[in-house]
C-alpha cells in the first residue's frame, strides 16, 4: 500500500480515538508511528521533546514532524514529498474530530435549552474539573520540574508566583509564559 | 453576544497557538483570556460547557476548543478560522524546523534549554488557575466535590482502563442523564400529588 496512504490512515485512526488531549494521546501516536516502523522510540522520544520545547498542540507538531519525515522517505522529491506528508497528515488528525465537535456541538446549542442537556451538563461539569486536575497533575514531574533541589525549589516558586499572577492579576497568561523563559534563563 | 471580524476570531486563535507549551490543557487559561476576559465573547459558565463539549469529543483538545468557540461566535466560517488560526503556527514551526534543523540541534541549545526549564512550571500554574475557576463554576459542594477528586487521582494512577479520561466522560454524560430522569420523575409526582 501506497505509504502516504499509510499515513493518512494512522492519523485519522489517532484523530478518532484519541481523547483526553495530548499526553494521554501520546501512547496512541507512539503506538501507531513506532508500530509503522516509520520511526525509532527514540525518534519519537525526540519529537516529544521538540513539541515540549514549541508551541502548539503536541498531536500536530507529532502530525507535522512525522508527516515530513515519512514523506520525505517515500516521495522521492526531497523537501517537497516532505511537506505534502505533513499536509496529508495533519489533516487526517484535524478533519475527523473537526467534524464531529462542530456537529455536535451545534447540535447541543440548538437544544441547550433542554431540560436533558441541562441535566447532562450538570454531570459533565464535576468530570471536566477533574480532568483539568489530572492533567496539572500529570505534569507535575521532574520532566517539567527538574531533578535536583535547586532546579525542584526553582520550578516551585516559579509555578507558584505563575498561578498567583494568572489567577489574581489582569496580566495576560502569554506575557507569564514569556516572563518565566526569562526567569529560566537567569537561574539556570 | 458580539458578532466579531473572522479576522479577530483567526487571530486571537493564533495567538493561542503559538503561545501554547504543553498541550491542550494549557491552553485553557489563554483561551478564557481572549474570549471571555478580552473580547467578551462567551460567558464564564458558557465557556466551561463549551470546554465540556470539546473534551468529550475526539481528536486535539486544543483545536477542537477552538472549532466549538469559532462555531459559537460565527458559525461554521468561525469555527474554521478558529481551528486554522489554532493550528498554523504549530504547523509551520514543526515543518521549519523538520527542513532545517535536526532534533539534536534544538535538544542541545542551552539557551532554549534554560527558558524551557522556567517555562514547564509555569505552564503548570497555567492549568492549575482553571482548574480553580472551572471548579467555582461547576458550583460544587460537600459531595459532587468527590467527583473531580476521584476522577482526577483515578486518571492520574495509570491503571489499566479506568485511567482512561473517555470512562469518566462517559460516567458524567450517563449521570447526568440519569439525574434527569430521576429528577422529572419526582416532579410529576409532586405534580400528581398537588393534583390530588
Amino acid at each position: 500500500m501506497n505509504t502516504y496512504i499509510k499515513l493518512i490512515l494512522a492519523y485519522l485512526k489517532i484523530g478518532l480515538f484519541g481523547f483526553g488531549g495530548g499526553y494521554a494521546m501520546l501512547s496512541l501516536i507512539q503506538r501507531e508511528v513506532v508500530g509503522a516502523g516509520w520511526i525509532t522510540n527514540t525518534m519519537f522520544t525526540d519529537i516529544v521533546a521538540i513539541s515540549q520545547m514549541t508551541p502548539g498542540p503536541i498531536g500536530i507538531n507529532s502530525a507535522t514532524y512525522i508527516g515530513y519525515v515519512v514523506g520525505c522517505d517515500a516521495g522521492g522529491m526531497g523537501w517537497l514529498s516532505g511537506i505534502l506528508g505533513s499536509v496529508l497528515a495533519t489533516m487526517a488528525v484535524v478533519i475527523p474530530p473537526y467534524i464531529l465537535t462542530l456537529y455536535t456541538g451545534q447540535y447541543i446549542n440548538r437544544h441547550k435549552n433542554s431540560p436533558i442537556i441541562k441535566s447532562i451538563f450538570k454531570g459533565l461539569r464535576p468530570v471536566c474539573v477533574g480532568l483539568i486536575g489530572s492533567a496539572a497533575l500529570l505534569l507535575m514531574n521532574h520532566d517539567n520540574f527538574g531533578n535536583t533541589n535547586y532546579e525542584l525549589t526553582a520550578s516551585i516558586i516559579i509555578c507558584a508566583i505563575s498561578f498567583l499572577i494568572v489567577r489574581f492579576t489582569k496580566i495576560h497568561p502569554i506575557l507569564v509564559i514569556l516572563l518565566a523563559g526569562i526567569a529560566g534563563l537567569f537561574i539556570y | 453576544m458580539i458578532k466579531d471580524s473572522f479576522y479577530k476570531i483567526f487571530w486571537s486563535f493564533f495567538k493561542v497557538g503559538a503561545f501554547t507549551f504543553g498541550g491542550g490543557w494549557a491552553m485553557i487559561s489563554i483561551i478564557e483570556k481572549e474570549v471571555v476576559h478580552k473580547h467578551h465573547w462567551v460567558e464564564r459558565d458558557e465557556f466551561l460547557d463549551l470546554l465540556a463539549i470539546a473534551q468529550a469529543m475526539p481528536g486535539i483538545l486544543a483545536v477542537n476548543i477552538a472549532v466549538v468557540v469559532g462555531d459559537r461566535l460565527r458559525g461554521v466560517k468561525g469555527s474554521l478560522c478558529a481551528a486554522l488560526g489554532s493550528i498554523i503556527p504549530s504547523f509551520l514551526m514543526i515543518l521549519a524546523i523538520a527542513i532545517f534543523l535536526t532534533p539534536e540541534t534544538i535538544k542541545n541549545n542551552e539557551t532554549l534549554n534554560a527558558m524551557f526549564k522556567g517555562i514547564r512550571p509555569a505552564v503548570v500554574a497555567l492549568i492549575l488557575a482553571p482548574l480553580v475557576t472551572s471548579a467555582k463554576v461547576a458550583k460544587l459542594n460537600r459531595i459532587t466535590i468527590f467527583i473531580p477528586i476521584v476522577t482526577a487521582l483515578l486518571i492520574y494512577s495509570g491503571l489499566p482502563y479506568i485511567s482512561n479520561p473517555i470512562v469518566f466522560i462517559i460516567l458524567g454524560i450517563v449521570g447526568g442523564y440519569l439525574y434527569y430522569v430521576i429528577s422529572s420523575h419526582q416532579n410529576n409526582k409532586t405534580r400528581k400529588e398537588d393534583n390530588e
